[in-house]
């Protein structure tokens, strides 16, 4: 029997990290993934979960420990954000050149300067090139279900790479939703324990991880990595199929699109903005604008062929940003361009709701407006648009 | 006890590593592996050991062992006991071998976190005075007046100016089950350590003087000698801390004086009277606290 609670995004990360059964967490606590770890802490003193849990001095310790620990053989967790993951990011490496499929929920927070502790997503953007897995949610139901779907991808023997899970700071974070939760056995039933076969740290069989490697050799070690980040799409779409079919909720693979058919422009959104953006394609579609929206659910691998099919049949593409690389534009945006690479249509970029100002329903309409524009057009008169910022004409 | 006749023919750190000659890291490693055995793994954070003992594909250790990054020895050897104590692999031996280093400066806050926590793992500081693995920098561990890369001997300044960190003092601080000083030079005191580490539990700390001929400007073969050195002249002083006392496990004989351990080494060839001077009183300083400490844990014990 499945049971329905109304509950945070922090609980339901929490609650995804108990029924995928870890062996091991490390965490720091830092606003506003703090109910994270406290509610781990109180399922591990509760008893209901059987794991090693280690309350370390910083999130660069917490990563180190989790690391150690899935290259000991354990299935390990960690969760952070913003200053955290920053903190992070010489650890993050490791996982994924050593092929050990740690999860880690980040509840995405601005990084200082100035410092802000509400949405932004530049903290989990700037990792784009540690050789993690990166997933963006779009509600609690996710967020849960994405934790134990994030541990099946991961820890396929094709894959074997880290996965961070990118969830919308307070907005998800604290904010209360109905959410289904699973039973354990369907969950076990799932996702089966961890198997350490590829890397372990026993005296009966010894192995050595991570030593000194001269040129000759590291190459190689990046290929395969790159080749893991390549053929965790397959493995995406089957994982979520299956999902889905086991537990009724299908969220579509790397993208899921609304209202798709037909449409004359498309917006690429993600985190959860999404949710807003749905309501406002149903208002233009009412208003008989052909509009239609895809999620965008990983950035890393990114779906350059999914968005590539999306661009052909629309007149304009648009993509959300919630941060930006400086001087160029959106990480979605710059990626989603690579993938148009020689289409001929007008692509834009929506900057807006940095530093976690909200975006508003007249917000994503503009979007849209210019967007249709565009498409009448043939052409943008401004690609990249800062919206509903002090100063600046969108 | 373990008599260093009974330790195994068996090597565990084994020949063909490519360590400088005279190496005090290297042959400190080997004799712990013999005591510690086969049930072991091994953290090494970035050092001279990592280099020369695994460069992919050889590998000197007959045990596994993970490399990660520099600064996290303490909480990732931690790691590996609490992913042990999951899998039901309780009596594996958990060791970090971290330089001074990596020890002192950089890896500070984790072993200070892992020390606190009461880790159930095995600290070793092979302590070589300096960052000799980048090419002889100055580190917290270095000792006043010497010279390195990065406290050249200028016209203005000669040396490092300021004096070792006690890293020892600071593991007592922290109240850990075990923390001791060790001196190849003295190799019974040395393997009663080891032993020591190996069937105790919770924190267990070693700082192991381990001379780098190469960095110290010295012979090779004086390895022990200087060891031994350090510790006639009470400037590496041989220290056990367990359950809350402090023991002075040898008291200096006067066997060497200070001018004859810092003329034995190039890095301190440029000393002038008044720099010895320096090192004399900061011996001083040094053995009035722990004799300090003696005194008051004699008293104390008189009065129960």
């Amino acid at each position: 029997m499945t049971t329905k609670r109304v509950v945070t995004g922090n609980y339901a990360a929490a609650y995804g990290a108990l029924l995928s059964r870890i062996q091991f967490s490390a965490a720091y606590p830092i606003t506003p993934q703090t109910f994270i770890v406290e509610h781990l802490s109180e399922f591990v003193n509760d008893g209901i979960l059987d794991a090693e849990f280690m309350r370390t001095e910083s999130e660069h310790s917490a990563m180190s420990a989790v690391v150690a620990a899935e290259a000991t053989g354990v299935r390990s967790f960690t969760a952070t954000s913003s200053q955290g993951l920053a903190l992070m990011h010489e650890v993050l490496f490791l996982p994924s050149a050593l092929r050990l499929p740690v999860v880690m929920p980040v509840v995405n927070r601005t990084v200082a300067a100035p410092i802000g502790i509400w949405c932004e997503y530049n903290d989990t953007m700037p990792q784009r090139d540690t050789g993690w897995m990166q997933a963006y949610v779009e509600d609690n139901q996710e967020v849960l279900d994405m934790v134990i779907q994030a541990y099946r991808i991961a820890e396929h023997k094709d894959v074997l790479l880290p996965m961070m899970l990118s969830m919308d700071a307070f907005i998800l974070s604290h904010t209360v939703e109905p959410v289904e939760f699973p039973n354990q056995d369907d969950v076990d039933d799932f996702l089966p324990p961890y198997k350490a076969e590829h890397a372990h740290l026993w005296p009966e069989d010894p192995m050595i991880i991570g030593s000194f490697t001269p040129p000759e050799y590291i190459q190689e070690v990046r290929y395969q990595t790159d080749q893991a980040m390549h053929a965790a799409r397959d493995v995406i779409k089957e994982v979520t199929k299956e999902f889905g079919k086991k537990f009724g909720r299908d969220y579509g693979g790397l993208v899921e699109e609304y209202r798709m058919d037909d449409a004359e422009v498309a917006l690429v959104s993600l985190g959860t903005v999404t949710s807003t953006a749905r309501d406002v394609v149903d208002e233009l579609r009412e208003e008989g604008k052909k509009v239609g929206l895809v999620k965008l659910r990983y950035f890393r691998p990114y779906p350059y062929e999914e968005i590539r099919k999306v661009a052909e049949q629309v007149s304009a593409i648009g993509f959300y940003d919630r941060s930006i690389s400086y001087g160029s534009g959106g990480p979605n945006y710059i990626e989603g361009r690579h993938a148009l690479y020689g289409l001929d249509i007008p692509v834009m970029n929506f900057l807006a709701g940095l530093g976690g100002r909200d975006v508003t329903v007249p917000d994503i309409r503009l979007m849209y407006e210019k967007l249709l524009e565009a498409a009448k057009e043939g052409k943008a008169m401004k690609e990249i648009i800062w919206i509903g910022t002090r100063g600046v004409e969108p | 006890m373990i008599n260093i006749k009974d330790l195994p023919d068996e090597e565990l750190f084994t020949p063909g590593h490519t360590a400088c000659p005279g190496c005090g890291v290297a042959q400190a490693v080997r004799n712990l592996m013999k005591v510690l055995g086969k049930n072991t793994v091994v953290y090494l954070p970035a050092n001279c050991l990592l280099v020369f003992s695994a460069t992919y594909p050889l590998d000197a250790f007959k045990v596994p062992y993970l490399h990660l990054l520099f600064e996290n020895s303490g909480v990732a050897a931690a790691g590996i006991r609490r992913a042990l104590r999951k899998l039901g692999k309780n009596d594996v031996n958990v060791v970090a071998l971290a330089g001074d280093g990596g020890t002192a400066d950089i890896g500070m806050q984790a072993l200070s976190g892992a020390a606190e926590r009461n880790e159930d793992i095995i600290y070793v500081m092979v302590d070589n005075e300096a960052y000799m693995n980048t090419g002889i920098q100055r580190s917290g561990s270095t000792p006043f007046g010497a010279w390195t890369t990065t406290t050249p001997v200028g016209k203005k300044i000669k040396g490092k100016m300021e004096h070792k960190k006690d890293v020892m003092k600071i593991m007592m601080a922290h109240e850990v089950p075990y923390a001791a000083t060790v001196s190849p030079a003295f190799p019974a005191d040395m393997l009663r350590k080891f032993e020591k580490v190996k069937n105790k539990h919770g924190f267990r700390f070693l700082q192991i003087y381990t001379t780098c001929p190469t960095g110290w400007r010295a012979p090779s073969e004086k390895t022990i000698t200087l060891a031994r050195m350090a510790v006639e002249t009470g400037i590496f002083p041989l220290l056990e801390y367990e359950d809350g006392v402090l023991k002075v496990n040898y008291r200096p004989k006067g066997k060497y004086t200070v001018e004859e351990y810092l003329k034995a080494q190039g890095r301190f060839k440029h000393f002038t009277p008044e720099m010895m001077e320096e090192v004399k009183h900061w011996i001083e300083m040094k053995w009035r606290w722990i004799r300090t400490i003696e005194e008051g844990q004699k008293a104390l014990e008189q009065e129960e």
